[in-house]
């Protein structure tokens, strides 16, 4: 029998990877352009038992999000650049309490309001510092309507093994454009759930670290009754301004996550063996990329990409290693005024020019514009 | 590198553009073979502005999911056929409905029109599938797609109840298409 397929959009794609993931929680406010998402899932969750709740704003949906998370669900929120911001302050929130759950983030002009219907990739900064404070920050970003779904599932995925907030951030192209997708069999991609406590509940402390960096999670509101505060905490959660566990919590927090990279990092690289110019691009721009290396190579110019998947933790090491090897030149194109390129420059060290093309006018950048930047390159 | 065919549905808010390059994708994605991507454009308003819808059909992976040439465009404003007829390609099809364009813009490509909107309003009674009338005309005009498909592919995203109706628009333009174009 063949696999199911469908002509889907991003954002549709996302809620069905959502369900593959076993989310059966969701908190949102509509915004374009991810309004789909949370269309899919009010229609979908309810089926299989599943909880869809529509808040009264985008804070008050992080909120709820929060609550779910921490009860026990698999729970995803939808939204977009106005909405990410106002989302902040409880986003710090789930990384201090450390509650897994997943933010969908479709990129459309700002600040502000901004563009609401126009592609952006502006967002990216905000994934890792719009709250404010040291945290860990997990930020993937498809190019495709296969690759959203099965990103928002390794979302999921992060989240519950590393008991983070995970976010997915598709620009408004990826998310409103429709592909064919074929849909993975029960099984075939592996999902993963947070660690269960396995002491009885007078002996549950949330925050044990004699588990290792990542502590088991109970449900809260059951038998395991436990406090949850946004104050640094020490390991029963309860709020603590004792200098040393304060340290040694903070680092542990953050290094859950910087202590993984390789397992969380992914990215794909194409055509850059013999490659003089890498392109290093990201979402619905990095397919522009592809078609200007297919074109620069049939011209004779040795071009390649390298298609950031997981934007945080940045790739940092292996773009390092491509500077280090030797190329000509990094270009970066991008839906934003330069943010992975003051990256791409910080983690290559000077070894190699870092070219930049920055699109914010609501039009995507054209393979023409990256063929056009590669001729630059002496 | 594999062959791409760019088709671009474009007009106002409200006409129904994005639903017609959303099936023109999928009769070529799921019923004929190929690959197709579609996308679009369109303003805050839900109706008015300027909407746009693209189609990129290949053989071979797409990667730009916008059109960069246009073979094949659907102006139903003046507005748009204005705008947009600038990047049809050398010996593209144009299309316009000659009602609400009526300044006809000139270039290397074949311009293919006939009353579309009072077409699908008195000739198969409904204003509403006007863009259905624009997609069988396209489908002609391109030859992507088989009728056979591409009527497969209209009917299975239309309700019930309006399946006759759709099917009469989607044929209507298309033979309006082939006799305009003769």
């Amino acid at each position: 029998m063949g696999k199911k397929v469908a002509f889907l959009q991003g954002n549709e794609a996302a809620a069905h990877g959502a369900l593959y993931a076993g989310c059966n929680f969701f908190a949102g406010y509509p915004i374009t352009p991810s309004t789909e998402v949370a269309e899919v899932l009010s229609a979908e969750l309810p089926k299989i038992g599943g909880k869809f709740i529509q808040m009264e704003d985008e804070i008050g949906a992080m909120a709820a999000l929060l609550g779910g998370a921490l009860a026990g669900s698999k729970a995803l929120t939808s939204t977009s650049g106005p909405g990410l911001s106002l989302k902040q302050e409880l986003i710090g929130y789930g990384c201090i309490a450390e509650i897994p759950c997943v933010i969908y983030n479709v990129m459309r002009g700002g600040p502000s309001t901004g563009m609401p219907t126009g592609p952006s990739q502006s967002d990216v900064m905000c994934a890792k510092w719009g709250t404010h404070g040291d945290h860990p920050a997990i930020c993937l970003v498809p190019a495709s309507v296969q690759e959203t779904y099965e990103e928002v599932i390794r979302a999921f995925n992060l989240s519950e093994k590393y008991r983070t907030p995970v976010m997915v951030m598709p620009d408004e192209i990826v998310a409103h454009m429709r592909e064919r997708i074929v849909f993975p069999e029960k099984g075939e991609i592996e999902v993963i759930d947070r660690k269960a406590p396995t002491v009885p509940p007078e002996q549950y402390k949330p925050y044990d670290t004699s588990f290792g960096d990542v502590p088991p999670l109970a449900a809260f509101g059951s038998e395991y009754r436990f406090h949850v505060t946004g104050l640094n905490k020490m390991q029963d959660g309860f709020p603590t301004t004792k200098a040393a566990v304060v340290q040694e919590e903070e680092e542990r927090q953050v290094r859950k996550v910087e202590g993984n990279v390789d397992d969380i990092v992914k990215f794909e690289e194409y055509l850059l063996d013999d490659a003089e110019i890498v392109v290093v691009a990201f979402g619905s721009t990095s397919r522009s990329a592809r078609y200007a290396v297919n074109e620069a190579r049939t011209e004779g110019i040795k071009a390649g990409l390298f298609r950031i998947i997981t934007y945080w933790p940045f790739p940092e090491k292996q773009l390092l290693a491509l500077a280090q090897r030797g190329v000509k030149a990094f270009i970066t194109p991008e839906m934003n005024l330069g943010m992975t390129h003051g990256l791409v420059k910080g983690c290559t060290e000077g070894k190699a020019p870092v070219l930049g093309i920055f699109r914010v006018d609501g039009e995507p950048i054209n393979p023409g514009q990256i063929l056009d930047k590669m001729k630059e390159v002496k | 590198m594999s062959k791409r065919y760019e088709i671009r549905f474009s007009g106002a808010g409200g006409q129904g553009l994005i639903l017609a390059g959303v099936i023109m994708a999928e009769a070529a994605s799921i019923y004929e073979g190929l690959q197709a991507v579609q996308s679009q454009s369109y303003g805050p308003e839900a109706r008015g502005g300027s909407s746009k819808s693209e189609v990129i059909i290949s053989d071979g992976p797409i990667d730009y999911p916008k059109a960069t040439i246009v073979d094949a465009l659907l102006a139903l404003t003046q507005e748009a056929a204005d705008k947009y007829s600038v990047d049809l390609k050398e010996g593209g099809v144009l299309l316009i409905d000659s009602e609400l364009v009526t300044k006809q813009p000139k270039g290397n490509f074949k311009v293919v029109s006939f009353p579309i909107t009072s077409t699908a309003k008195n000739e198969v009674g409904r204003e509403i599938v006007t863009n259905i009338v624009a997609l069988g005309a396209m489908v002609a005009l391109t030859g992507m797609i088989t009728r056979e498909n591409a009527e497969k592919a209209v009917l299975a995203r239309v309700p019930e109840a309006f399946l006759e109706l759709n099917k009469k628009a989607f044929n209507i333009g298309y033979e309006k298409a082939l006799a305009a174009q003769a």
